[in-house]
């Protein structure tokens, strides 16, 4: 679904990403996972698209399209969802009134009809209850004065009302205690089906405890150092990541 | 020197120019050469219904500066209307009017006036001079929506006058013109209370200008100032506010809130915020912010599959919506917030 080739990033006149290779088949999840400042994010906002995030060489193919080529809502309307590690608080816009702008602009660019205000509502009022968010959350301005673990289940309802098909998490852990992992944990593995991938980009394995990844890399020095089964996050707790940060650019 | 004054005695050395102070960034004197001849009535039969209209138990009209009907100062006593839409129609075409009204609450009244400025015509100068006075205890709210035509010149003074425990909320909302001006000159009374806010939506090469200047000479009254702008492409917005707090005037509360959104390398906005404290046992504070949208905030949107003029136009209208929500009639706020919608989506 997602095939990444000798990809390489630059930010702000600093090469992050520096030759990565990476293939995504759907129905699966694989987890990035890596030392701090190895490039997890930069992969992650690159992929979708943030301005700034200049590819210099390299590709990445989605369902067989130049995913680079596309814009970022573009690449949203084609169903790539990039949960943040800190999601955005967006003063005086209420939730629902982003959401359903969000879902009918996504469904306006796949050539697909506007949902409707009551359709919305009956959509956002299940998955809500689904995911035990309280439905006058959504009433408010988005994220503002949420938690660190609110604002991450707002992610994962997000994701669930969009039904993307690329689901990259970055960092979705940080910042969450256990129960709150566990929520999110399971709304993420809920979104698992044969045709949908996902990315899931953690510092932790402890993550990898609540959604089993089928493959793991390592990422360090912009580029993957290795990758393995389930194991190679148990593997990398316990011997940590300096062996990788050796790996002679 | 006023613009109303130089009307008068078609003299234009009485236009208010970059030389007074107050006008620096509204200089009347240096755009206009010669004062245009005098508007002719305007065509009654080609108003069109006012957008608040609806709400009003009684409309006011003045046409090209000629009021329609009825005369002499409005007098709100205990059975006066509740309600009265006043509109300021701008049919002429490159010819010059003057308009004045006073409005007087007797003690304990309440009014919600709801203003508009109208422009129908093109490359007039238009005047408006009103005077306001509440008695004891009286409230007055006003919404005033500003949409003069793009060529036009046109300022509106207030003098305000409160009573003491007199409430007088106001909301101005504009979108400019060649030049537009919106002046509010406001007295407190003992213990009275003042709500001046506003909200410019400035796009093309229109220019608006909110001006304040409110005066506390006794004990205990309050201010609250929230004014929000958003300028675009060569546009520039204007937003002054005095407040003085006179030597007496003890427990004076005074809060000025001045942000503006500028959304284009050429468009300008000046501000300048003053506050003038001669009494100790006061509370005042000023804020005043001048920034860009937000880029991560942007990207967020776009990332969710928002388009860029959309996530634009919805994070501005929210940046705005702050003042507009704080319109207490619940009919003038949803046309004013409609309003607001209208003119940033014909913006994008």
């Amino acid at each position: 679904m997602l095939s990444i080739h000798d990809l390489h990033v630059r930010v702000a006149e600093a090469e992050i990403i520096k030759g990565l290779t990476l293939d995504l088949p759907a129905g699966e999840v694989h987890a990035i996972m890596g030392p701090n400042g190895a490039g997890k994010s930069t992969l992650a906002y690159a992929l979708a698209g943030r301005p700034g995030y200049e590819v210099t060489s390299g590709s990445a193919t989605y369902d067989g399209e130049d995913l680079l080529a596309m814009t970022p809502d573009q690449r949203s309307a084609k169903g790539v969802f990039l949960s943040f590690q800190y999601p955005l608080e967006l003063p005086g816009v209420p939730g629902l009134t982003f959401l359903r702008t969000a879902l009918n602009a996504q469904r306006k660019a796949r050539g697909e009809d506007e949902i409707a205000a009551p359709a919305f509502l009956k959509l956002a009022r299940e998955k809500a209850a689904a995911l035990k968010i309280e439905f006058d959350m959504l009433r408010r301005p988005l994220n503002v004065g949420f938690s660190g673990g609110e604002k991450k289940r707002m992610e994962i309802f997000q994701m669930s009302l969009f039904s993307p098909r690329l689901l990259i998490l970055d960092e979705t852990d940080s910042g969450l205690d256990i129960d709150a992992l566990r929520v999110v944990a399971d709304g993420v593995n809920a979104a698992r089906a044969p045709d949908r991938a996902m990315l899931v980009i953690t510092h932790y394995q402890r993550l990898l405890d609540y959604i089993r990844p089928d493959r793991v890399h390592v990422l360090a020095a912009g580029r993957i150092a290795a990758s393995g089964g389930p194991d190679l996050a148990h593997e990398l707790e316990r011997e940590g990541y300096d062996k990788y940060s050796k790996v002679p650019a | 020197m006023s613009l109303g004054s130089a009307l008068k005695t078609g003299d234009v050395a009485e236009l208010p120019s970059r030389r007074d102070e107050d006008w620096r960034w509204t200089d009347l004197r240096g755009l206009i050469r010669t004062l245009p001849a005098a508007s002719p009535p305007g065509d009654a039969a080609a108003l069109k219904p006012g957008p608040f209209d609806d709400l009003a138990d009684e409309t006011v009209t003045f046409l090209n500066g000629r009021r329609l009907s009825g005369a002499g100062p409005v007098v709100i006593s205990a059975d006066a209307s509740r309600t009265i839409a006043l509109r300021f129609v701008n049919q002429a075409h490159g010819t010059a009017h003057h308009s004045a009204l006073s409005i007087a609450l007797e003690p304990g009244v309440v009014l919600t006036l709801l203003e508009t400025h109208e422009g129908a015509g093109a490359a007039y100068v238009a005047d408006v001079e009103l005077d306001i006075r509440l008695g004891e205890g009286a409230r007055l709210q006003r919404v005033v929506l500003i949409d003069e035509a793009d060529d036009a010149i046109a300022v509106a003074t207030a003098e305000v006058e409160l009573g003491s425990h007199a409430d007088f909320a106001q909301t101005a909302l504009t979108r400019g013109a060649k030049r537009q001006r919106f002046e509010t000159r406001l007295r407190h009374g003992t213990a009275a209370k003042a709500r001046l806010d506003g909200v410019y939506l400035l796009g093309g090469e229109r220019r608006g200008d909110l001006t304040s200047e409110v005066i506390h000479n006794h004990l205990g009254a309050t201010t609250g100032q929230l004014t929000k702008g958003c300028v675009r492409d060569q546009a520039r917005g204007v937003f002054q506010g005095r407040i003085i707090v006179n030597r007496g005037a003890d427990g004076t509360d005074a809060r000025m809130g001045h942000h503006a959104l500028i959304l284009s390398e050429r468009a300008e906005v000046d501000a300048k915020p003053e506050l003038e404290i001669y009494a100790d046992d006061v509370s005042c504070s000023h804020g005043n912010t001048v920034g860009a949208l937000d880029e991560e905030a942007l990207f967020y949107m776009a990332q969710r599959g928002i388009p860029d003029p959309e996530a634009r136009g919805l994070l501005t209208e929210a940046f705005v919506g702050e003042v507009v929500d704080r319109i207490e009639h619940e009919g003038a706020r949803d046309i004013a917030r409609a309003w607001v919608a209208e003119r940033l989506r014909a913006a994008q």
